[in-house]
């Protein structure tokens, strides 16, 4: 005897959030049952493995039917299949946009192509993800990535409204798109200890501070360029390193005001010029695309890779950077303080995030 | 010419891309009403369709109202080829027709394809203006309206009860055409469903002018069927109860429905139930009723009898039977008179003859004094004698001239007839809680018919009796509104108890015996009622029926399922016919059987809701039958089951019999805590009414000696009312105990499958009724869901026993997932569980489930029980609960909201299992707000319940970009939704479905497919009722579900028929503002 046909329809679609969770992870269905099993379900709902599968499978069924919809969210909810009460919804949307840590780590920065989706059995072998999973998560970037290509206005809100995601979800993908697009490199082994989390921070404040939207929200499409005026007038700050004077006046000042505030003083004095060359020259070569892919890689290796290695302390970075961004307002002959200030503050931020001890 | 259709076609949405190269789709729509089609623009490019068409108006006869659906199709238009159909959406405009019912039809519909599913949505409106028609001599019979729902619908009262009304429609089946091999299967399909449409429309029309010809205005208990003879084909029946309804004003609440009358000694709800006043018919367990709100007990009369009174009726009158006129019938129709019954001694014999003729009159002049009903006023049942059912088999003829179905007409006639027959045998006039059904393979068709046999009071068969009689009933039967046990019942269990000069108290009089106790129409054991001691009980008491709301019930109830497979030859033509007729007989009696022994095993006395469903397939006849179980207080304690083996020498095989005698006592002993069975002890105030007793019903029978008697007879004799016809006897002897004999292995088998039945998981209670007696508190968070399984047989050589434990295996697999699946609904009933069997080919077996869980209040729910226990206990010297449990608790406890609920019941909750249940609950609630990082509205679902969702889902969503989300439609079998109240019918829902596809693999095999199309199904009938302005629809109930599956040619096809009744409710927490609803009422009564 086997079972043909066996299939549970309610009038309000039951789903188990627990089952979600193992089909979205790539689960198959024995595998689901087998995990359930071990929870001890059994016991203590006083069933069977028969029934466990049944229910298993009728569930994987009923994402499978859903998924459809949830490519486009906002179908979810005006359509007419299933009944899904608001509250469901929003959980069964939020969970299948979720992503795995380790999974963006290895696509962030990529182009969402084909041929990314090829690589991704290396990555679900790396992983230890699915590869099913992977796809489904990959396949997420690219679908967010291609709706807001297009869109006006802020990126957040509009992957908000789009994907009825939650404002913490949505500004992940904001990150995620970011830096598909402007193919940032993370992947160098420099950049391992990295997390995503760490990226996405500074991307939000890259989206919020250098693209043309963080100037004037309704003005031009995109949120996800940075702005080439702002990129090209960065130029102007090389003056810091090029004027001898200039560099001698900005170290002087940080130091006097460093001196006896903490232990690596020496350090940040002998180390000032290379330092600030380094910051300085990250600006400088922001026209070019090839050194925006290169941004965290350069801000690693100019910057926090030399702290490092002299035993910085999170709180000497704070304060050196600070000191560092505010001395350059004393200096007579630097003019350009908004752009400075508008690096600074992006960079100060994104190297105390990355900035591991 | 008498109506204007109107509609109007305003947008899509979510249309599927018809164009590859563009991603896109040219999408108009054609709206076509008879004969005539309007079209609307193309609109050019879209997905999302703007047409906002003008009003396309049709001018039509009321009779093509009534027959046609409005049929809407959209498609994609196409310059070069034929334009291309993306699918249909067909609105049955029928209650437009009627006042009452719904003003206009609104909202968005799926499309729907029969070979691709739902396909986007489509809004359109419709509206109709109806001229007056004074025609005498016409045809259609619009403003009946039409109520699937068997009770008397909640904002109705009943002023007229007409009776009976039946009609079938045949044609040929489109499929079967000549033509069909050479349309496409979607023509066909389509054809098919426009067809069954059109005929049930035809249908409807029909019963209505009978309707309006008997003077009603509403068919009650609306039972449509189709049988899809194959060739021969299509048949559409239907019956129902036709009425005379009243609308109450939407003031009075359903609760306080009753008294459309004055009543002058209507008191305040508090002065009549704290006196101790005449009325002794006050129903003692007014807590029992199945919810606070069941039925209205609406005033019931019917018309006046004719001038002439007949003579009395005398139960052995002969009753004209007539033979078949096919000449292909070889049917052999087992007549079943099931249940054993008491009568009312010999003090009241006067009084029956009396009711008897009073009765009669009013029904004996009607050919079927049948009533598809199955809930019924208070007092409106006298006596219920037990179920009759018959059975024929026929072989079925090519449908020669399909407007004269004379032949299908005459076989229901002759069965009919048959149960009339039977009833009379019973002692009774007439036949209530009514069905038929057929099950058909190739060219044989049993057809069925099951009822009560009854007898109805003749308060309620006389005119104007409603003014004075009867009024006390209506008002004290309702409950407190507030839910569970108030104070008021305490004080009225007491008084209620002494003194009824009346022949029945409404809680048991219904278990009287009809019949004569010395001219019994078959052997029963009969003692004297255990309530009112006055008059004979039966020992068991079988009803198709729900349990009255006066009754009074020990415990709660279960659902008791009775299953059988027996193997037949293939055969052909009469050959088979009389094979099957061959095997009935020894089905039912096997049903029966096992029925019997399992309602024992629960320690129960009485079935509810009975439903013996006989199918049969090409190498096998499946038998289900199903009811629920309750301990009737008025009828004695069942025996226990005892065990009786043949060789008594065999030391081995004693050890063995007295295992399983032990196993067998003990899951009595288990059942009753289970169910909570204490039954009172006899009361000693009347000895000599308990002389003809054995004492042992109470005791422990099981340890008596094993009397050496047969487990029961099957004898044959000549009834009275045929004379070739064999009489089955399944009453089982004398009872002092029940004896099961073990002769062989069979018998072990048969004992142990008794003792397989999977107990029901703690938490879970089930019934096929309405509602499940002890059980109140129901929430607002209910869940329909229909599922359907098909197993092959792979084993070709199985024998009956094999089978028969396969077919068990499979029902008792379905229930327990259906259990898992809905635990997390857990302290919950399933109610009005309905299992449909279907041998849909060889080697399978296809079992489809429709019934609705609902959650209820555990923590109010105990505090109830022990206040019955308490009024029960009252008289008795074994009190199972202590009196200290003080009156508040329950008293505060009941309204609390169920959000509130689930920590009370965590704190309070005495029962430590059901406390580790909650506390799994919770825990994994929290689990899950953890893991996902959701903005959930409310933490847990059942705390949500979906009644507000309207307002809820735009509260909660998230700017959406496409309009507003889809309102909430609850759907349920049962005939109210706990909770809550209706306020108004917008008319029946009746749809037929056709969904085939050539691509199975690919949309998930056959569970893929079928998963989607019911969930489709779901779909639109809940598109149907939103239009309609309704958010709920109930008695629902899936009548066909035809599967159809050939994986090689990677194709399938299924057939599903739902229908319902389509309403808006209110929630009850909305009114609660509104003080005592008697009080109110009565205040309302006085202006009449």
């Amino acid at each position: 005897m086997s079972v043909e046909l066996d299939v549970f329809v309610g009038n309000t679609t039951i789903m188990d959030e627990e089952v979600y969770q193992f089909w979205l992870d790539g689960y198959t269905v024995n595998d689901a049952v087998k995990v359930r099993m071990e929870g001890g379900v059994l016991e203590e709902c006083e069933t069977s493995a028969e029934v466990l599968y049944s229910d298993t499978m009728d569930q994987y069924r009923t994402f499978q039917m859903c998924e459809r919809l949830l490519h486009s969210p906002a179908k979810l909810a005006n359509q007419l299949l299933f009944q899904i009460p608001p509250h469901r919804q929003a959980m069964l949307i939020e969970r299948y946009y979720a992503f795995d840590g380790l999974f963006v780590r290895e696509v962030l920065g990529k182009k969402l192509s084909k041929g990314t989706k090829k690589d991704l059995d290396d990555v679900s072998a790396k992983t230890g993800i699915t590869l099913k999973s992977c796809r489904r998560q990959f396949d997420n970037f690219k679908r967010v990535f291609k709706v807001v290509e297009e869109l006006k206005g802020p990126l957040v809100e509009n992957i908000r409204q789009h994907f009825l995601l939650s404002d913490k979800l949505a500004r992940d993908y904001a990150a995620i798109v970011f830096f598909a697009n402007n193919r940032f490199e993370t992947g160098k082994k420099k950049l391992y200890y990295l997390t995503f989390q760490d990226f996405a921070f500074c991307a939000g404040l890259l989206i919020s501070k250098w693209t043309v939207g963080a100037m004037d929200n309704m003005v031009e499409d995109m949120d996800v360029d940075l702005e080439k005026q702002f990129l090209q007038d960065l130029k102007d700050l090389k003056i810091l390193i090029t004027d001898k004077d200039l560099l001698d006046q900005h170290k002087s000042l940080v130091c006097t005001a460093l001196r006896g505030k903490t232990n690596v003083f020496n350090e940040i004095e002998a180390n000032f010029k290379n330092l600030s060359r380094g910051l300085i020259n990250i600006a400088a070569k922001l026209t070019n695309t090839k050194d925006v892919r290169d941004f965290f890689i350069d801000l690693v290796e100019k910057f926090i890779e030399p702290c490092r290695s002299d035993k910085w302390t999170s709180g000497d970075i704070l304060l050196f950077l600070t000191h560092y961004t505010n001395s350059a307002h004393m200096l007579d002959s630097f003019k350009h303080q908004v752009l400075w200030d508008r690096y600074m503050g992006v960079i100060k931020s994104c190297i105390l995030k990355m900035y591991h001890e | 010419m008498p109506g204007k259709l109107k509609a109007k076609i305003v947008a899509g949405r979510h249309l599927p891309v018809m164009d590859r190269a563009s991603d896109l789709t040219d999408a108009f729509v054609e709206v076509k009403f008879g004969n005539t089609t309007f079209k609307t623009d193309v609109f050019p490019k879209s997905l999302n369709p703007q047409w906002n068409s003008e009003w396309f108006k049709f001018e039509v006869d009321d009779e093509d109202l009534q027959d046609e659906p409005l049929q809407i199709t959209v498609l994609d238009h196409d310059t070069y080829s034929a334009n291309d159909a993306i699918g249909k959406v067909y609105i049955d405009i029928d209650p437009l027709l009627s006042i009452e019912a719904a003003t206009r039809i609104s909202g968005w519909f799926p499309i729907y394809d029969t070979i691709h599913g739902i396909r986007g949505e489509i809004n359109v409106v419709v509206k109709v203006d109806l001229f007056n028609d004074l025609n005498c001599f016409r045809q259609s019979s619009c403003g009946v309206k039409f109520f699937c729902t068997t009770s008397i619908p909640r904002c109705y009262r009943a002023a007229l009860v007409h009776g009976f009304v039946e009609e079938l429609v045949v044609n040929e089946d489109p499929e079967y055409q000549w033509i069909d091999r050479i349309r496409t299967p979607r023509a066909s399909n389509e054809a098919r469903q426009r067809l069954i449409s059109l005929m049930s429309g035809e249908l409807q029309r029909k019963i209505g002018l009978k309707v309006l010809e008997m003077g009603g205005n509403a068919v009650v208990g609306y039972l449509q069927c189709f049988d899809l003879e194959g060739e021969s084909g299509l048949v559409v029946r239907a019956i129902g109860t036709a009425c005379t309804l009243d609308k109450l004003s939407p003031g009075t609440a359903p609760n306080t429905t009753t008294h459309t009358n004055a009543h002058p000694n209507t008191a305040p709800a508090s002065n009549a139930c704290n006196s101790p006043s005449k009325d002794s018919k006050e129903p003692v367990f007014s807590e029992d009723l199945p919810h606070p709100f069941s039925g209205p007990p609406t005033p019931f009369r019917t018309l006046p009898s004719s001038t002439s009174s007949p003579p009395p009726f005398s139960p052995s009158k002969p009753c004209s039977r007539q033979s078949s006129s096919s000449d292909t019938d070889v049917s052999l129709t087992p007549k079943m008179g099931m249940g054993s019954g008491g009568s009312a001694g010999k003090e009241t014999g006067p009084l029956k003859t009396l009711i008897r003729q009073q009765t009669q009159s009013a029904l004996e002049q009607r050919e079927f004094p049948f009533f598809t009903l199955t809930f019924f006023p208070p007092g409106f049942l006298v006596h219920v004698g037990g179920v009759v059912s018959a059975r024929s088999v026929k072989l079925l003829d090519r449908i020669h001239n399909p407007d004269e179905p004379e032949t299908r007409d005459a076989w229901w006639e002759e069965i009919r007839q048959e149960i009339k027959s039977h009833a009379r045998a019973l002692g009774c006039h007439a036949v209530v809680g009514y069905s038929e059904s057929t099950s058909i393979c190739e060219e044989v068709c049993i057809l069925s018919a099951s009822g009560t046999a009854a007898m109805l009071n003749p308060r309620f068969m006389r005119e104007g009796c409603l003014d004075t009689g009867g009024s006390d009933h209506r008002l004290s039967r309702q409950p407190p509104l507030v839910v569970a046990g108030s104070e008021r019942n305490d004080t009225e269990v007491g008084s209620a108890w002494l003194g009824f000069e009346d022949a029945s108290p409404p809680s048991c009089g219904f278990c009287h015996i009809p019949y004569d106790e010395f001219n019994m129409p078959f052997p029963a054991q009969l003692t004297n009622c255990y309530r009112c001691r006055r008059q004979k009980v039966p020992d068991v008491l079988f009803t198709t029926i729900d349990l009255p709301a006066e009754a009074a019930v020990t415990g709660k109830g279960c659902l008791i399922q009775a299953r059988l497979c027996r193997t037949k030859k293939k055969a052909q033509g009469e050959v088979n016919a009389t094979a099957i007729s061959n095997l009935l007989p020894f089905m039912e009696y096997e049903l029966h059987t096992q029925l019997m022994n399992k309602l024992k095993l629960r320690s129960m006395n009485a079935l509810f809701g009975l439903r013996i469903q006989i199918s049969v397939g090409e190498n096998m006849l499946l038998g289900l039958a199903s009811a629920t179980g309750v301990y009737l207080s008025a009828l004695p304690a069942p025996s226990g089951i005892q065990i009786a083996g043949k060789t008594p020498n065999d030391v081995n095989y004693e050890q063995h019999i007295s295992t399983m005698q032990k196993r067998i006592n003990d899951t009595i002993a288990k059942n009753k805590e289970l169910y909570n069975i204490h039954p009172p002890k006899l009361f000693t105030l009347d000895p000599e009414a308990f002389t003809g007793l054995n004492t042992e019903s109470l005791e422990e029978v099981v340890g008596s000696p094993i009397p050496d008697r047969q487990r029961s007879r099957l004898f044959r004799s000549t009834s009275e009312s045929s004379d070739d016809l064999s009489e089955l006897d399944l009453s089982h002897g004398k009872k002092d105990a029940f004896v099961l004999e073990i002769d062989d292995t069979d018998a072990v088998e048969d004992i142990q499958s008794l003792l397989t039945d999977a107990p029901l998981p703690s938490g879970f209670y089930s019934c096929n009724t309405e509602v499940m007696p002890g059980i109140h508190n129901w929430t607002p968070s209910l869940q329909m869901f229909t599922s359907v399984r098909v197993y092959r047989l792979s084993n070709a050589n199985l024998t009956n026993h094999g089978l028969n434990k396969i077919f068990t295996e499979l029902c008792e697999n379905l229930l327990k997932t259906l259990y898992f699946k809905l635990r997390s609904m857990i302290p919950c009933c399933l109610c009005h569980v309905n299992f449909t069997v279907a041998a849909p080919e060889e080697e399978l077996i296809q079992v489809a489930v429709t019934a609705v869980a609902m959650s209820f209040d555990k923590e109010t729910q105990q505090a109830a029980d022990k206040t019955v226990k308490k009024g029960s206990a009252d008289n008795e010297e074994q009190l199972q609960f202590s009196m200290e449990l003080p009156a508040e608790t329950s008293i505060n406890q009941p309204t609390t909201r169920p959000s509130g609920v689930s920590e009370s019941a965590m704190v309070h909750s005495s029962s430590r299992d059901r406390c580790s249940t909650w506390l799994e609950l919770l825990r994994l609630k929290a689990h899950t707000i953890r893991r996902g990082s959701v903005k959930t509205i409310s933490s847990s679902e059942r705390c949500s319940p979906l009644p507000d969702g309207r307002s809820r889902s735009l509260r909660s969503t998230r700017s959406l970009p496409c309009g507003a989300p889809v309102s909430v439609v609850k759907m349920t079998p049962l005939s109210f939704l706990p909770a809550t109240r209706i306020v108004k019918y917008l008319g029946i829902i009746n749809m037929f479905f056709i969904r085939e596809t050539t691509s199975l693999r690919e949309e998930g095999g056959v569970s893929g497919f079928l998963h989607s199309f019911i969930a489709e199904v779901f779909a639109m009938v809940r598109a149907h009722v939103a239009a309609l302005g309704g958010n709920a629809v109930v008695s629902y109930s899936m009548k066909e579900c035809v599967f159809m599956e050939n994986p090689n040619k990677n194709q399938a096809q299924c057939l599903i028929n739902v229908s319902g009744d389509a309403v808006i409710f209110v929630r009850e927490s909305d009114q609660e503002a509104t003080p005592p609803l008697v009080t109110s009422s009565t205040a309302a009564d006085g202006a009449t």
